[in-house]
């Protein structure tokens, strides 16, 4: 047996262990759920690199980890880490899970326009408003990961603006992954609702404690009402052991406007799918993301952007940054539907390799059926301008710190694009501080 | 005599391959502003690039002294800590770097060099308001990314500003009046102007004369297929002005480092 067949024989079992664990009070709709997750993940299983959109990303070094879920023991971070590493977001709200769940005594909430619940606690409440459309947006047939995580869920969050909410700082949720001992997966879940003329920004913010290996594989669903804005910030800052993966499916209404920004900073292996359906006309939809990939670490990014209906608006810009003998990929995927005219399509994939061992594979994919509208799409590979190295030395800066400014500058257009500036200011210097370690 | 800044004595120097500079000898002391002038090709920039540390230029002969120092075996930034600047003829443009973080950059390098504290952002905002004044440069290329989608004026201005915020000992222009208008012309000279004084030296390389009748050399020098040809006072680049440069490349053996006077019935 392979090991990819084997692994997936070991989460089938631990899904159908999962599944009959349920209790007798367990919430039908989640109960449903879980099931359609586990039979989806059984007919897909784990993705291997014949297909083509896992072809340059092998899951073979995480199939061959035996994983193992969180148990129920409590967790034990403390505050005062949790806040230093929460520290760059000025939040009206900080969320915290460890290992997937929810941790009260760490979580602190100061927005009382906003409805924010756990799924633990909706599942308890068999909360009819929050769990019946849990798993609506994300295509769990298509995505194999997203099932697995849908076959195992457990705790998360659902946020609901009610129409007209605005928060006036960000909501900030922390997922830590605590590899200690065992190699822990966890499936860590988002619902976001933004109502009708709401307006919010949140920070999903990924983060290890702990140097052991971990699997973080989430999935987020945004739901952008009409007229709404909504700013969803995917942070990954894990360990060089942790694999993240991260399945996003946002649908946006008439003249919705949602940003999503996914900066990878961390982890052995990052795979993002991010899957943006414009179902009302006048949505505006921009992407954004960085990665900066060292040592032999890989980052995949995946997009889709959906043009259903007329008069949408989407922007794509993801520039990753490698050094060593790290591999990046990039395929941007753009459908515009028949009768989807007047629609405003963009996708940008700059790149900047800093060594020769380092490889990025890029392929924007556009599927136009649509004769009245605007779409392009450029992707670049590029060294670091050794005229403007020269430059900056030539002013006295020393040659690591010419780099380092110049890669800087090149990520500074995406970290420019977040709604925090503070924020930016702190990935900007991590990004810096990452640049310079050795790998 | 004053001390020398600058020394340089037979110095060979190629650029992919081809033989640039063919022996050049050259003494700059404090206090002087030296102009070198010569046709294009002559090996002008590639002068100014080896003595800044620019890649892709390869020495192959002779020594540059800087204040005593071997030159050439000092990285860029080395040089430029200790005193040396080269106004680019091209300056570059670098998307997402704020010019105001790369000046402090910059000057923080060099006064930590020199053990001086480096400035917080309060400090140099107001030492660099005050440079900035001087070339007469507006406020908002501060914050804009470094000669992003700057003028070739804003450009130049922002070198000269560059070399007013690092105090070097050694400042090399190169061809930092291509392509002014007369006022920006102005501006660039009164900037380097202010700067002269009696612990300083000046390589001022320009293909036009007019660049000199407002920063007034002690020496120029006329270079021609990578060597002095021919070296004088001020009105030597009023001949040059005069008489363009082709009158100097029919008489080559007289002049190699040649002080004379100019040749006969110059005038």
């Amino acid at each position: 047996m392979s090991a990819l067949a084997a692994a997936d024989e070991r989460w089938r079992r631990l899904g159908a262990d999962a599944a009959s664990a349920l209790g007798a009070g367990e919430a039908p709709a989640v109960a449903a759920l879980r099931r359609a997750g586990l039979e989806a993940f059984a007919a897909q299983g784990l993705p291997g690199t014949k297909l083509e959109e896992w072809r340059y990303t092998s899951l073979a070094d995480l199939a061959a980890i035996d994983w193992r879920l969180p148990d129920e023991r409590a967790s034990e971070v403390a505050r005062d880490t949790v806040e230093a590493l929460a520290s760059p977001v000025f939040a009206c709200g900080l969320l915290v899970f460890a290992n997937g769940r929810f941790v009260p005594g760490l979580s602190t909430l100061r927005a009382p326009d906003v409805e924010v619940t756990t799924l633990a606690a909706a599942r308890r409440a068999n909360d009819g408003r929050t769990l019946p459309k849990l798993g609506s947006l994300v295509d769990v047939k298509r995505h194999p990961l997203a099932a697995l995580a849908t076959a195992l869920l457990d705790d998360g969050v659902s946020i609901r603006l009610p129409a007209g909410a605005r928060l006036e700082q960000p909501l900030h949720l922390v997922f830590l992954s605590e590899g200690a001992g065992a190699p822990v997966a966890v499936h860590p879940r988002v619902w976001i609702e933004a109502g009708r003329g709401s307006h919010a920004v949140v920070v999903q913010d990924h983060i290890s404690l702990g140097d052991g290996p971990a699997l973080s594989n989430a999935v987020t669903e945004l739901h952008v009402g009409p007229g709404a804005r909504l700013e969803h910030v995917l942070l990954q800052r894990e360990s060089f052991v942790t694999f993240h993966v991260s399945n996003t499916a946002a649908q946006l209404e008439r003249d919705a406007r949602l940003g999503t920004h996914v900066v990878s900073l961390g982890g052995r292996l990052v795979r993002n799918d991010l899957s943006v359906l414009l179902a009302g006309e006048g949505a505006e939809a921009r992407l954004s993301g960085l990665f900066l990939c060292t040592g032999e670490r890989l980052v995949d990014n995946h997009t889709s952007v959906d043009h259903a209906v007329p008069r949408g608006t989407s922007r794509q810009l993801y520039k990753g940054v490698l050094a060593g003998r790290s591999r990046g990929v990039f395929r941007g995927r753009v459908l515009v539907r028949p009768g989807a005219q007047h629609t405003d399509a963009r996708q940008s994939n700059p790149n900047l390799l800093l060594s020769d061992g380092a490889e990025i594979d890029g392929k924007p994919q556009l599927e136009i059926h649509a004769d009245d509208v605007k779409c392009s799409h450029g992707s670049a590979i590029g060294r670091v301008d050794e005229n403007a190295l020269f430059y900056l030395r030539a002013r006295g800066i020393d040659e690591p710190a010419a780099r380092a400014l110049l890669v800087r500058g090149f990520a500074a257009e995406v970290l420019g694009a977040l709604p925090e500036p503070a924020l930016a200011e702190a990935l900007g210097d991590a990004f810096a501080e990452l640049l310079g370690a050795p790998s | 005599m004053k001390e020398a800044v600058l020394e340089i004595e037979g110095l060979e120097a190629s650029a992919g391959g081809k033989a640039i500079l063919r022996g050049i000898d050259l003494v700059l002391r404090a206090g002087e502003v030296h102009a070198i002038m010569g046709p294009n090709g002559s090996g002008k920039s590639t002068l100014a690039g080896a003595l800044a540390g620019r890649p892709g230029i390869e020495i192959t002969g002779g020594k540059v002294r800087y204040r005593g120092e071997d030159l050439l075996t000092l990285a860029p930034e080395e040089r430029a800590r200790r005193g040396v600047f080269l106004a680019f003829q091209y300056p570059v443009e670098i998307p997402g770097v704020s010019n105001n973080y790369f000046l402090k950059s910059a000057v923080n390098a060099v006064r930590q060099h020199r053990g001086e504290e480096p400035y917080d952002a309060m400090e140099f905002l107001s030492v660099v308001r005050e440079k900035a004044a001087l070339v007469e440069m507006p406020k908002d290329l501060l914050s804009r990314s470094v000669n992003e989608g700057f003028s070739g004026g804003e450009k130049k201005r922002n070198e000269i500003l560059q070399m007013l915020l690092l105090e070097p000992t050694l400042a090399v222009l190169d061809e930092t009046d291509s392509g002014l208008d007369i006022d920006a012309l102005r501006i660039v000279a009164s900037g380097v102007n202010a700067l002269r004084s009696p612990e300083r030296a000046m390589l001022v390389i320009t293909h036009y004369q007019r660049l000199l009748d407002h920063i007034v050399p002690d020496q120029v020098h006329v270079l021609a297929e990578g060597r002095i040809v021919r070296s004088g006072g001020k009105e030597l680049a009023l001949e040059l002005e005069e008489r363009g440069y082709a009158w100097l490349e029919k008489e080559p053996k007289q002049a190699a480092g040649a002080r004379s006077a100019p040749a006969a019935g110059a005038r």
